[in-house]
């Protein structure tokens, strides 16, 4: 019943035998933890950086219009193919319940991916790598990405927008 | 006022308030408290089961062999499992406890009938309209309800109550405090149990802040009164409350281990000073984890991520790790002292597992570090939260913490509660005994499944990953664990409502009497009578090594999350 009881005067001392050590261990271990990050943050090579800019939905539609018109190379089920410059800007535009154009995109080559809403918050999710950024309306973020495999890779959204959310698709072609 | 002089095991007396003495630990009960501990824990138990039979059905719906619900009732069904089950189970399950601890412990009396009346009723009142408003389907948005996402202003009306409601026992928790120091119901300083829930209230003062701050402008946009509040100032805010309130039941449940320690093995805290400044750290660091939410947002900076992910140092998770050492060190003292001294691991082996209080703690501590604890603080590492951030690896982390440690403790508690507060002797014992494994089994099964699936790739809150086409067989055989897990903790869920609805109903009286003992660890005959001290080596060798082990598997989980993030296309 101790824990229930009034603590016996003197309570207040230090820790002593394996609880100080374990105390110590579980220290040192936060200070890994803690380091890790920035670490990879000057040394890895995937970080989230948010970097972003604030955006007006039809501004961004706009400058996705006029990237898809200098760009387009084809077309798949009405949803127009892109290639865009490698080294240049290329937009992914969310909507309920679809992805904007179809990126296609040189392996090996480094990309500045925007990512923005026309509606609800999105979740980009690109499958099977299995990357994951947010999505937000009025904000255009920008993912500095390096394609280093070859294929067809699937956009999933993973934030809930509504009946349809499940069937939000897009499409990201590396070659 | 009535008082009454009670005289303690060691033969000094103190000052009884009006209530009674309690038959089976000879500690005062306040009449008033003891009312409200029961309103609000049946509150509670009739939320679970709402959220239970919601579990149910969206297990049955990831299961993709099975894909019971149709996407519109999916999405409904997912809003009104988490508002049932985070929200309100919880939030009534806490003021309970709350009462208890500032009352019994204290030995004082609460402070004010009124004001736990007030909090009652808007809580119970809000947590009803929230619940109509999503049956009605005018609430399909998940309980994050991210803008532009929006709800009928009841919606929100209704949480806005719950959480002014929860400010308002706290209140009176924070105001019987108070008068117990100031009528000098004790001396000295107060219990450890009541420590920690004082540590869960502060840190539900902060919570429900942001509620309040979060959910009146979006109230009044929907309302139509202001204009949209920008939704990455929704997010921001909003996980003030949503991670928040998570820690609060940390601490609530963290104080349910040490209680429940106490009253199945006898354990005493080894250091009371270590114990506290670990809830002292929770209360000043637990805030910044809110930032596990927003580690791959736009508009936030890779500063401001590690630093608030991190806990400033990992501090509170230090917190947690300190307790995880000192509640099994403390039974382990105490079975030691019991005369449970074969080996590394005779005093667990020998600890009463039929008893459901400590089986239940027991789990829920083992699944909460080692399940919930690892898979955070990997998760919430901001680059490694790249590849975790909205899949399924999320709610399989949080099931393990929020189910599998607090709601497993907090039925453990109920083992206790229903009998001393309700003085009523459970029914159905046998099924109480397997009650626990049955639950803590199921639910960490679901775990493990979310999170494989979800290191596949598979999304959380989406009713159907066939369309995507990209997730194997592999994927879809965790689905199929995560609904068998489910249907396993259900059924551990149900004879849980099953027992406690039918012994409030059944149930022989204990009054007067101590209630009937589930099985509490006895001395050996012939054990030395002695306490060990914590200088003591050889008392606490068997936990020191399980939390190597623990640290062990800690290193391995978090360094291969960093291995599989290393694989992934370079981004920043």
């Amino acid at each position: 019943m101790s824990s229930l009881l009034v603590p016996a005067r003197g309570w207040f001392r230090a820790p002593s035998g394996h609880e100080r050590t374990w105390i110590g261990l579980a220290l040192c271990w936060c200070l890994v933890l803690t380091l890790m990050m920035p670490f990879w943050h000057f040394r890895g090579k995937q970080n989230s950086r948010g970097e972003a800019y604030l955006v007006t939905p039809a501004g961004f539609q706009a400058r996705v219009d006029k990237f898809i018109a200098a760009t387009k190379v084809g077309e798949q089920n009405g949803i127009p193919v892109v290639s865009p410059a490698p080294g240049g800007d290329a937009y992914v535009l969310a909507r309920m319940w679809s992805w904007s154009p179809i990126l296609k995109l040189r392996q090996g080559e480094t990309y500045r991916v925007h990512l923005s809403s026309l509606d609800l918050q999105h979740g980009f999710s690109l499958q099977p790598l299995n990357m994951n950024f947010q999505v937000m309306p009025g904000y255009d973020h920008v993912l500095t990405l390096t394609p280093t495999s070859k294929g067809t890779f699937t956009i999933v959204c993973n934030e809930f927008c509504g009946i349809g959310h499940s069937t939000m698709i897009g499409k990201i072609i590396v070659e | 006022m009535s008082s009454i002089v009670q005289t303690l095991a060691d033969g000094t007396k103190r000052l009884v308030n009006p209530g009674r003495v309690c038959a089976t630990t000879g500690l005062s009960v306040c009449s008033t408290a003891q009312r409200f501990i029961k309103l609000n824990a049946v509150a509670a138990v009739v939320f679970l089961l709402v959220g239970g039979v919601a579990a149910l059905l969206l297990a049955l719906t990831r299961w993709q062999t099975v894909h019971l619900l149709n996407a519109e009732w999916f999405y409904r069904i997912v809003t009104l499992h988490g508002l049932n089950m985070l929200i309100f189970w919880i939030l009534f399950m806490e003021v309970a406890i709350l009462y208890f601890t500032c009352t019994t412990p204290l030995n004082s009396k609460l402070f004010s009938k009124g004001v736990a009346w007030t909090s009652f009723g808007m809580m119970l009142t809000g947590a009803v309209m929230v619940d109509v408003v999503i049956f009605k389907g005018q609430g399909d948005v998940m309980m994050t309800s991210y803008l532009p996402l929006l709800a009928h202003p009841a919606f929100y009306f209704g949480i806005i109550l719950v959480a002014v409601g929860t400010l308002i026992g706290v209140f009176n928790f924070f105001a019987t405090l108070y008068i117990a120091r100031r009528d000098k119901t004790y001396e000295g300083s107060m219990p450890l149990v009541t420590f920690g829930a004082l540590a869960a209230a502060i840190i539900a003062v902060v919570t429900l802040l942001h509620g309040a701050i979060v959910m009146i402008p979006t109230f009044s946009y929907s309302m139509g009164w202001t204009p949209q509040p920008d939704p990455m100032w929704y997010r921001l805010i909003w996980w003030g409350l949503g991670h928040q309130s998570q820690q609060v039941n940390v601490c609530a449940m963290v104080a349910c281990w040490y209680f429940l320690a106490s009253v199945t093995t006898g354990a005493r805290p080894l250091n009371e000073a270590v114990c506290r400044t670990a809830f002292v750290l929770y209360v000043l660091f637990i805030n910044l984890a809110s930032a596990h939410h927003l580690l791959v947002d736009p508009g936030i900076g890779a500063t401001w991520k590690i630093w608030n992910t991190s806990y400033a140092m990992y501090l509170a998770v230090l917190a947690s790790m300190i307790h995880g050492f000192t509640v099994p060190a403390s039974v382990e003292v105490a079975m030691r002292e019991k005369g449970y001294v074969r080996g590394l691991f005779g005093w667990l082996t020998s600890a009463p597992w039929g008893n459901p209080g400590f089986s239940g703690f027991f789990l829920s501590l083992v699944i909460f570090g080692f399940g919930g604890g690892i898979t955070g603080v990997t998760l919430g590492t901001q680059q490694i939260n790249i590849i975790a951030h909205n899949t399924l690896r999320i709610p399989g982390h949080f099931h393990v913490t929020v189910v599998g440690g607090t709601t497993l403790a907090f039925m453990a508690l109920a083992y206790y509660v229903i009998p001393l507060i309700f003085e009523k002797d459970f029914i159905g014992r046998k099924f109480a005994r397997v009650q626990p494994y049955l639950f803590g089994g199921g639910i960490t099964m679901l775990a493990i499944g979310m999170s494989f699936a979800g290191s596949m790739g598979v999304p959380r809150r989406s009713w159907d990953i066939d369309i995507a086409g990209v997730y194997g067989p592999a994927a879809h055989l965790m689905l199929g664990l995560v609904g068998i897990g489910g249907i396993i903790a259900f059924t551990g869920l149900l004879i849980f409502v099953l027992l406690c609805v039918g012994t409030l109903l059944f149930g022989a009286s204990t009054e007067g009497r101590a209630m009937t003992d589930w099985g509490v660890a006895k001395s050996v005959t012939g054990a030395p009578t002695a306490q060990l001290g914590e200088h003591d080596h050889s008392a606490t060798k068997g936990t020191f090594v399980l939390t190597l082990i623990f640290l062990t598997c800690f290193a391995v989980y978090y360094f291969a999350n960093w291995k599989a993030l290393a694989d992934v296309w370079p981004v920043r």
